[in-house]
């Protein structure tokens, strides 16, 4: 089967700073990020001719961040599915491209959560805004975020017999890639990272808990940031600065709190075989795996609902220690270094996809020779509760 | 001095008639008429067929733990100054999945299992506002 050439990301901004201090707004990260990607790109402002955004900080959803830009898009797309938003909106993208209902699409993510020092993973129900059936149903237990994704990591455990030890696997590579990355080593330091330093599994492990069964150096960061992708129609990209990373699959999917369901199985086994049956390739092609970070069990789960190897065998897969950049036995995972070690304001999902085009286009810090396809899957929401799952299949010529 | 827990907020017709139940420590679970398959948490229509021909049962309070965190760090100002406390998902023995807190066990840590059994545990709020289900050890 013939890879896909209909619509291709041709320009990405990763924002520097994670740090942003007062001064600096969300919507401005998004603009300055919107330009830089065109710059990336060789295009230009009045290009744009599709708008896609979460809705979030400007009053009335696509159309308030549109005439914030000034752009008046004939596409607008506002899906909001949390940190895996970019997925599914490049995923849109592609596919509205592909049927010639735009030509020029722009995403952007923009977020200031260090600097208004949100809690986002221990603050707990904060009964704010109107009352929600799942809300009341939720609120009253002290639940954090990471307690979440503690109590699917805690059945994981139970279940299949992964051990601490091997969920550490993932934040010992991770953090071997931010090592070789400036930002993500400015990142770090700037967020007084204690430990700047390649880690041990010994090192998660002695890392206190902050939800059992979840270590601290299982946890993302909590960082400001931002950044834009500009995905363009073949017929655009040809004529474009950088060479295309070609959307080849696509596919989406969610999942809630079942009663009697699997808690340890992630959208992703669903939306997963969809984008690789789109893509008409197989797991083992993979030579870039972004798979959002949030916490080690995050990674767990998609590595094993994407298909590298079977449900419950994650944990022997990441002890083989084939997933950094140098090592051709596995894909390379989050050579960026990751939502533990790299950047992570909230939603990661966007950053997946520049460091995928950082790969195919051969621009990593931590570069895997010939890299050819990517896959970058997202996940938002609550792993354990409700999610979305968005995987994007990327290719260079 | 520890903060109120976040209770249930009304106006929230989906919620509200179990909430209500709980006062009476009833644990309501609803099924639906039409397909039998059972709803929770509660809402007007069934999440399987679309009907809104839907009945209310009400649970023995009896099930078996399916997964659990201990939570070493809060921030929430109810919850900062507990102490470790469980966040859990119990499996009634009706087939339906809550979350909860474990209670009723000295060391959060040690003292909780995956798959043991458990009961609901009534704690109520305030002065005839509703009562939360909490489990603990059966």
């Amino acid at each position: 089967m013939a890879q896909r050439r209909e619509a291709a990301i041709v320009g990405i901004h990763e924002y520097p700073l994670r740090v942003v201090g007062p001064g600096t707004s969300a919507l401005q990260i998004k603009a300055a990020s919107a330009a830089k990607a065109l710059e990336d790109a060789g295009l230009s402002w009045k290009d744009v001719d599709a708008v896609y955004d979460t809705g979030t900080h400007q009053g009335i959803g696509g159309l308030g961040i549109s005439e914030y830009f000034g752009f008046n898009p004939r596409l607008i797309d506002t899906t909001a599915v949390g940190g895996t938003s970019y997925e599914f909106q490049a995923n849109h993208a592609a596919r509205m491209i592909a049927s010639g209902q735009a030509s020029v699409a722009l995403l952007t993510y923009g977020s200031t959560a260090h600097s208004d020092r949100r809690n986002i993973g221990t603050a707990g129900g904060t009964s704010v805004g109107p009352a929600t059936p799942a809300g009341n149903m939720e609120d009253s237990w002290g639940q954090t975020l990471i307690a979440n994704y503690g109590m699917v990591k805690n059945r994981h455990k139970h279940q299949y017999g992964t051990t601490d030890g091997q969920f550490a696997e993932i934040s010992v590579v991770t953090r071997k890639h931010a090592m070789r990355n400036p930002e993500a080593v400015k990142a770090m330091t700037d967020l007084e990272f204690v430990g700047i330093n390649e880690i041990t599994v010994q090192d998660v492990l002695d890392s206190r808990v902050i939800a059992h069964p979840l270590h601290l150096l299982e946890c993302c960061m909590v960082s400001d940031g931002g950044g834009a992708v500009i995905i363009a129609s073949a017929e655009v990209a040809a004529n474009c600065a950088k060479k295309p990373i070609w959307i080849i699959g696509t596919g989406e999917a969610t999942k809630y709190r079942e009663n009697g369901g699997d808690i340890t199985v992630s959208a992703g086994a669903q939306s997963g075989p969809r984008a690789f049956a789109d893509a008409g390739i197989t797991p083992d092609e993979i030579d870039i795996f972004m798979a959002y970070d949030s916490f080690s069990i995050t990674v767990m789960c998609l590595i094993e609902d994407m298909g590298f190897c079977k449900k419950g065998e994650g944990g022997d897969y990441v002890s083989q220690r084939h997933l950094g950049f140098d090592d051709p036995r596995g894909p390379a995972l989050n050579t960026d270094g990751g939502g533990l070690s790299s950047n992570h304001p909230g939603e990661r999902g966007i950053f997946l996809l520049f460091e995928s085009v950082r790969q195919l286009r051969g621009e990593s810090t931590s570069q895997v020779e010939g890299a050819k396809l990517a896959l970058a899957v997202g996940n938002g929401g609550q792993l354990g509760s409700r999610h979305a799952t968005g995987a994007t299949i990327l290719a260079a010529d | 001095m520890a903060g109120q827990r976040p209770l249930p907020r009304f106006p929230e017709p989906d919620t509200e008639p179990y909430w209500e139940a709980t006062k009476q420590h009833e644990l309501k679970y609803q099924t639906c008429n039409k397909c039998d398959m059972l709803i929770f948490y509660a809402r007007r229509h069934c999440t399987n067929c679309g009907s809104d021909d839907t009945a209310w049962n009400t649970s023995k309070g009896e099930g078996t733990l399916y997964t659990y965190s201990v939570i070493m760090q809060s921030r929430h100002p109810a919850f900062a100054d507990l102490g470790p406390y469980a966040l859990a998902y119990v499996d009634l023995d009706e087939g339906f999945r809550i979350m909860t807190n474990i209670v009723g066990v000295d060391n959060p840590v040690t003292g909780i299992t995956i798959g043991m059994r458990v009961k609901v545990s009534w704690e109520d709020q305030g002065d005839g506002e509703v009562s939360l289900p909490m489990f603990e050890p059966a």
